[in-house]
C-alpha cells in the first residue's frame, strides 16, 4: 500500500507545492484502486464459480448431464479443450513468429507497416464471424484434403479417418482458432523483436553471422519471454473461445486423437454454450463447474510458463 | 595473419547524407591506429566501413575501395558476412550475448564458422580468454551467464569473442567509454599485447588514450554541421601530439576546439 510513501513525501520534501502533493495523492489513490479492482473482480469470479460448483459434489449421476458422473463427463471436455487449443497454438506459433520477423527484420518499411496493420485488423473480426466463415467456407474447403490425408497418411493415428463428410472436424476448429489467436501473438512478437537492442544484433553481425544466424543468436533469445507471453495470451484465448468452436465443430464428446473424423471431442466453453439453454437444476451447476475447471487450467498454464521462464532468469535476454 | 588496410577515396552515406568524404590512408599491420576527433565527425562511420558494418543500417552505402592486403572488401561478389568473419569488432558498450554462458560467448564466432569438436573449442576458449586477460577471473565459472560479469570483464569477454576466430584486423569503437579507469587500463594493456598479432584500429574520444596506446593517430573533423567528415591528418602519434601539420589538429588536441 502506498500510504507510507505519501507520508514520507509530505514530511521530507518542502519544495513541492500543496497542489502537486494533492495530485500525487489522487493519482496514487487511482492507481491503487485500479490494482485492487483487479483483485476484487478476480475474487468475485472465483467465488461465484466455486459456490455454484459445490452442489455438484454428491449429486446423483441421474441428475447430471448425460446421466454420467461429473468426472466422467469432465474428462472428455478437458481433453477436447486442450486438443483444440494445442492444434491452434502449434499452427499459430510458427506462423506468428514468421510474420513478426518478416515485419520487424525483413520487409521494407512500407510493406511492413501495411502488413502489421492488416494483421491487427484480424483481431477486429468478431468471433461469430470467424465461426460462420469456418463452417461455411473453411470446412467445405478443407474436406477434400481430409479425404486425401486419410488415403495417404491414414497410417498416422491423427489422420486415421474415416474423413468427415462435412469437414467440421477438430482440425478445422483448431485452424479457425489459430487464425483467431494469430493477431495477438504476432503483435506481441513483433513488438519484442523491434525492441531488440541494435547492440545485440550488431554483436552477432560483426562476428560474421548471416541475417538468420543473427536472428537466432540475438533476436530470439532476447524475445523469448515475450514470445512465451504472447503464446500464453493466445492459448488463453484458444482455451476459452466459445462461439467459433460451437459453430465450426461437430461435437460428439469423443476422446480421440483422430483429427479428421466425424467423431470429435467437445470443448468446455462450447459445451457450456450448447447445453446451457436446455439445462436445469444441478445440470447448470455441473456446467459452471466445468467453467471453474477451465479457469484453473488457464491459470495453471500461465503459471507453468512463468515458472519455465524464471528457471533460467540469469540468462534472460531482456534483463541484459 | 595481420593485414594491411588500405582505404582509397572512401565515401559513406546515410541515405542522401554524406557522412564521410574522400578518406584515403594506409594502416600498417601489427600496429595500433587511433581515430580521434569531435562527435559526429565520422570516425566511427569510417571504422565501420572497414568490416562492412556501415551498410547494416537501412539506406546506408559506401563508395570507394578498401583493401585488406590485396583483397578489396567491396569488390562485387564479396559477401559482407565473409568480410566480418575476418575482421573482429569491439563496440562502445560491452555486448556479450545475454542468454549465453561465458563459454558460449567466446565460441559464438567459431560455431558460426562450423567448428564443432569440443576439444578444439575448449582449447580456443582458454587461449582466447587468456589472450583477453580474463582467464584467471572466469575459469571456474565458464558456464555462468556472460552478462553477470562486471562491465570491464564483459568488454574483455567481447574482445575474447572477437579474437577467438583469429581475425586479420581488430576494430574497436570507443571500447573504454563505458568503463572505469581501472578497467580502461586493463583494456589498454591488452591492446598493447594484441598488436603483436593483429592490425588494430581504435576510435576514441579520449586523447590521452590515443597518445598512450597508438602508433599512429588520425584526426577527423567537419567543416560545419551537415558537411561530411574528413580525415584532416594522419601521422605518427608523437608527431600529431607534439607538432601537427594542420592548425585544426593542434586546436583540437590542445583543447581550443571541440
Amino acid at each position: 500500500m502506498p500510504t507510507p510513501t505519501i507520508t514520507t513525501t509530505t514530511t521530507t520534501t518542502t519544495m513541492t507545492t500543496t497542489a502537486q502533493r494533492r495530485g500525487d495523492r489522487v493519482f496514487s489513490g487511482l492507481a491503487t484502486g485500479a490494482g485492487v479492482l483487479i483483485l476484487v473482480v478476480l475474487a468475485g469470479v472465483a467465488i461465484f464459480l466455486v459456490t455454484e460448483s459445490l452442489p455438484v459434489i454428491g449429486a446423483e449421476s441421474s441428475e447430471l448431464p448425460g446421466d454420467r458422473t461429473f468426472l466422467a463427463s469432465l474428462g472428455p471436455l478437458v481433453f477436447g479443450t486442450l486438443l483444440a487449443a494445442t492444434i491452434a497454438l502449434a499452427l499459430a506459433t510458427p506462423l506468428s513468429l514468421a510474420i513478426a520477423l518478416f515485419i520487424s527484420h525483413y520487409a521494407d518499411r512500407r510493406i511492413a507497416r501495411t502488413l502489421g496493420y492488416l494483421v491487427d485488423l484480424l483481431a477486429a473480426i468478431p468471433s461469430v464471424v470467424y465461426g460462420l466463415w469456418g463452417v461455411s467456407v473453411l470446412a467445405p474447403f478443407l474436406q477434400p484434403s481430409f479425404v486425401w490425408l486419410e488415403e495417404h497418411l491414414g497410417f498416422i493415428p491423427l489422420f486415421a479417418g474415416p474423413a468427415s463428410s462435412t469437414g467440421r472436424t477438430v482440425l478445422t476448429a483448431g485452424i479457425v482458432l489459430a487464425v483467431m489467436v494469430l493477431p495477438i501473438m504476432t503483435a506481441i512478437n513483433r513488438e519484442v523483436f523491434l525492441q531488440v537492442p541494435t547492440l545485440h544484433e550488431e554483436a552477432a553481425l560483426a562476428l560474421g553471422a548471416t541475417r538468420w544466424e543473427m536472428i537466432r543468436m540475438s533476436v530470439f533469445p532476447y524475445g523469448r519471454s515475450g514470445i512465451v507471453s504472447g503464446a500464453m495470451l493466445g492459448l488463453g484465448r484458444a482455451l476459452g473461445e466459445t462461439l467459433a468452436v460451437l459453430l465450426v465443430l461437430s461435437q460428439t464428446g469423443a476422446v480421440t486423437f483422430n483429427l479428421i473424423s466425424r467423431d470429435n471431442p467437445s470443448t468446455i466453453a462450447a459445451n457450456i454454450a450448447a447445453d446451457f439453454p436446455e439445462s436445469t437444476g444441478v445440470e447448470i451447476n455441473a456446467l459452471i463447474a466445468t467453467g471453474l475447471v477451465l479457469f484453473v487450467i488457464t491459470f495453471a498454464v500461465n503459471f507453468l510458463a512463468r515458472a519455465v521462464l524464471a528457471r533460467r532468469a540469469g540468462f534472460d535476454g531482456a534483463a541484459g | 595473419m595481420a593485414k594491411q588496410i588500405t582505404l582509397e577515396n572512401v565515401n559513406a552515406y546515410y541515405g542522401g547524407f554524406r557522412a564521410i568524404a574522400d578518406i584515403s590512408t594506409t594502416i600498417q599491420p601489427k600496429s595500433i591506429t587511433a581515430f580521434i576527433g569531435p562527435s559526429g565527425c565520422g570516425k566511427s562511420t569510417a571504422l565501420r566501413t572497414i568490416n562492412r558494418m556501415h551498410e547494416v543500417i537501412p539506406g546506408a552505402r559506401v563508395e570507394g575501395s578498401i583493401r585488406l592486403d590485396d583483397d578489396d572488401v567491396y569488390a562485387s561478389g564479396v559477401d559482407p558476412v565473409d568480410v566480418r568473419r575476418n575482421v573482429g569488432m569491439v563496440f562502445q558498450r560491452p555486448n556479450p550475448f545475454p542468454t549465453m554462458s561465458i563459454y558460449e560467448n567466446v565460441v559464438a564466432g567459431l560455431r558460426l564458422n562450423g567448428v564443432k569438436r569440443r576439444p578444439a573449442l575448449d582449447e580456443k576458449v582458454e587461449r582466447s580468454l587468456r589472450g583477453a586477460n580474463l582467464w584467471n577471473e572466469v575459469k571456474d565459472r565458464l558456464d555462468k551467464p556472460g552478462a553477470g560479469l562486471s562491465g570491464g570483464q564483459q568488454q574483455r569477454l567481447c574482445i575474447a569473442r572477437a579474437i577467438a576466430v583469429e581475425p586479420q584486423v581488430l576494430l574497436m569503437d570507443e571500447p573504454c567509454s563505458a568503463l572505469d579507469p581501472i578497467s580502461t587500463l586493463a583494456i589498454e594493456d591488452l591492446m598493447m599485447e594484441l598488436k603483436d598479432q593483429y592490425t588494430i584500429v581504435i576510435v576514441t574520444h579520449n586523447m590521452q588514450q590515443a597518445a598512450r596506446v597508438s602508433d599512429r593517430t588520425g584526426f577527423f573533423s567537419i567543416e560545419k554541421t551537415g558537411e561530411p567528415g574528413r580525415l584532416v591528418e594522419i601521422d605518427d602519434t608523437p608527431k600529431i601530439f607534439s607538432n601537427p601539420r594542420e592548425k585544426r589538429t593542434e586546436d583540437y588536441i590542445t583543447g581550443r576546439f571541440g
